[in-house]
């Protein structure tokens, strides 16, 4: 359940470029995350809370990691924190990816974009535990916004692509996917172009994609999230109901 | 012992703080953090006669002191609206109050006349003012003559008190107040967002896909105070007042300025406990300053 908590910056560390790294202790949160999730963390001086996904936890240590590009004046304030601080965090918010029904042995692809890449890390941590083989699609705009290869790589096959071609392939995630060894079901984060073009190029594939949106309360109340779907209803809200969905029921 | 109970129209409250419309759902989701039944009433998010699917997304942004927010009056429709949601609010006895927005005169009242089916509603409070639909009903918010007929008509059929909510974006706001009480109203609530954009600088874009959105925050809140201020020098009708309200102390200055009770609406955003935290202050807040009521101090900066 979503609860108002207090956390404690552990850690700071930039690790690419305009891109952080922010351990945080809260036992509850620590406890209860499940990949896919993230947390609305409100920014002093800032109307609304940035929405952040969660990157890694460790239950014993109740450290949350979150990782986080700084595009504007919110990021910008959260870097600058000395450790220490506690941040006003709503969370774990929304609902993780589905991951219940994979059976051991089974194969997954996993692709992320950008500051996608961090909840695709939490979610490939959680499956390696389960058994499941793992591969992976990473792409940056460059070399430089480039972080966890290592990483990724100590987990599963991983392919590396840059917008610009300064590292790995150059080009799209979706123009190595055909490149990749046979596989049962594909999860996704990233930019709704990306996703968009990695459910057109899997039609017959199970498939999750994770969301990203500007949010208002981010619980659900605002409507301000939106995403069509095939359903009956015809909308699913991505604070709250997501922001992870089945590729198949959002309309993109 | 500070008395924070208000009587107005339709309305036994005993504490005068409620969310405001849209700000809030219909509730379920900060029933998760505290138990509504704290809260002096709830004002539901606005009810259209048939569902809306509202606007594209991005539907919010940041400003400074405040947001922009174009969701367009997204909504099950009124017949859902009493089937799932006011029976999962009835519960906690508090007064409901439901927003009433719509496209035409006869949309308010189908919206009406299917609200007067269940009597677990204590107010309306018509919706002329949502900047962010071609036709949710701001053009009757920016004409006192169609302001006043809406009222009117609206009037003429509900079972329970109308409070007209009033768009900030006119010329003359006392103008649009007067108009609404001479056609009938029980009380208004105001203010509604102000038109606004904001540009994105690297697409060149607006951020919002409706391109302008209504800014809210404390951004406004002076601009609701003078507002307020002015139409109570004009009409005796109550007021709900609302517009950036973070604070006891902020509470307080809206009664000064004339409210009788206020909404509290992009403050649930940034804290969703906004609400009862505030219902907390009140009372110290009260008596810093020499009151013994709510009712005391409403109007309090027009006296002597």
């Amino acid at each position: 359940m979503i609860k108002k908590e207090w956390m404690k910056i552990v850690s700071v560390d930039k690790i690419a470029k305009d891109s952080y790294e922010m351990m945080l202790e809260n036992e509850y949160i620590s406890t209860h995350a499940v990949p896919g999730q993230f947390l609305h963390i409100a920014v002093p001086g800032h109307t609304l809370r940035r929405p952040i996904s969660i990157a890694a936890v460790d239950k014993q240590a109740h450290t949350t990691t979150i990782l986080f590009k700084t595009v504007g004046s919110g990021t910008e304030t959260l870097v600058i924190y000395e450790i220490g601080t506690e941040l006003d965090v709503l969370g774990p918010a929304g609902k993780g990816f589905p991951v219940e029904n994979l059976h051991e042995g089974a194969s997954v692809l996993l692709i992320g974009g950008g500051i996608g890449v961090p909840p695709i890390y939490f979610l490939a941590t959680e499956l390696k535990k389960r058994g499941i083989t793992l591969q992976f699609i990473l792409g940056f705009q460059s070399q430089a916004y480039m972080f966890y290869e290592k990483k990724f790589q100590s987990l599963g096959e991983t392919v590396i692509v840059t917008d610009d071609g300064s590292y790995g392939e150059k080009g799209f995630v979706t123009d190595v996917i055909g490149h990749v060894a046979p596989f049962d079901r594909y999860y996704s984060c990233g930019p709704l172009p990306m996703l968009k073009a990695v459910k057109n190029k899997l039609p017959h594939i199970e498939g999750y994609l994770s969301f990203e949106e500007r949010m208002g309360c981010g619980v659900g109340a605002c409507f301000a999230c939106v995403v069509p779907t095939n359903d009956q209803k015809g909308y699913k809200k991505i604070c709250q109901d997501g922001p992870v969905f089945a590729a198949d029921e959002v309309i993109l | 012992m500070i008395d924070l109970s208000v009587s107005l129209p339709g309305l036994e409250l005993k504490n005068p703080i409620m969310p405001a419309s849209g700000c809030f759902g219909f509730g379920r989701e900060y029933n998760q953090f505290y138990d509504l039944s704290k809260l002096g009433a709830i004002i539901m998010k606005a009810a259209t006669g048939e569902e809306r699917f509202g606007n594209e997304t991005p539907r919010v942004a940041e400003t400074a002191a405040g947001m922009l927010n174009a969701i367009g009056l997204q909504n099950p429709g009124v017949d859902k609206i009493i089937e799932n949601e006011i029976p999962f609010l009835t519960p906690f006895s508090i007064p409901i109050i439901a927003n009433v927005a719509g496209s035409t005169i006869e949309e308010y009242e189908k919206v009406v006349a299917t609200l007067n089916q269940t009597n677990a509603i204590s107010a309306i409070e018509l919706n002329i003012s949502c900047p962010n639909v071609k036709e949710g009903g701001i053009q009757f918010g920016m004409d006192p003559a169609m302001a006043k007929t809406v009222t009117e008509k609206v009037k003429a059929i509900s079972n329970v008190p109308v409070y007209v909510k009033l768009s900030p974006n006119v010329s003359n706001i006392v103008e649009m107040a007067t108009a609404i009480e001479d056609a009938g109203a029980d009380g208004l609530s105001m203010i509604n967002t102000l038109t606004g954009m904001q540009i994105h600088l690297p697409s060149r874009k607006p951020v919002i896909a409706n391109k302008t959105g209504g800014l809210s925050g404390p951004a406004i809140k002076p601009i609701a105070i003078r507002m307020i201020y002015e139409v109570r020098q004009h009409v005796n009708i109550p007021i709900i007042g609302m517009g950036g309200i973070q604070s006891a102390e902020d509470v307080l200055e809206f009664l000064l300025a004339g409210a009788d009770a206020v909404a509290v609406g992009t403050a649930n955003f940034q804290n969703p406990l906004a609400c009862p935290e505030i219902i907390d202050d009140l009372p110290t807040v009260l008596e810093k300053y020499q009151f013994q009521s709510v009712r005391e101090a409403t109007g309090g900066a027009h006296h002597g």
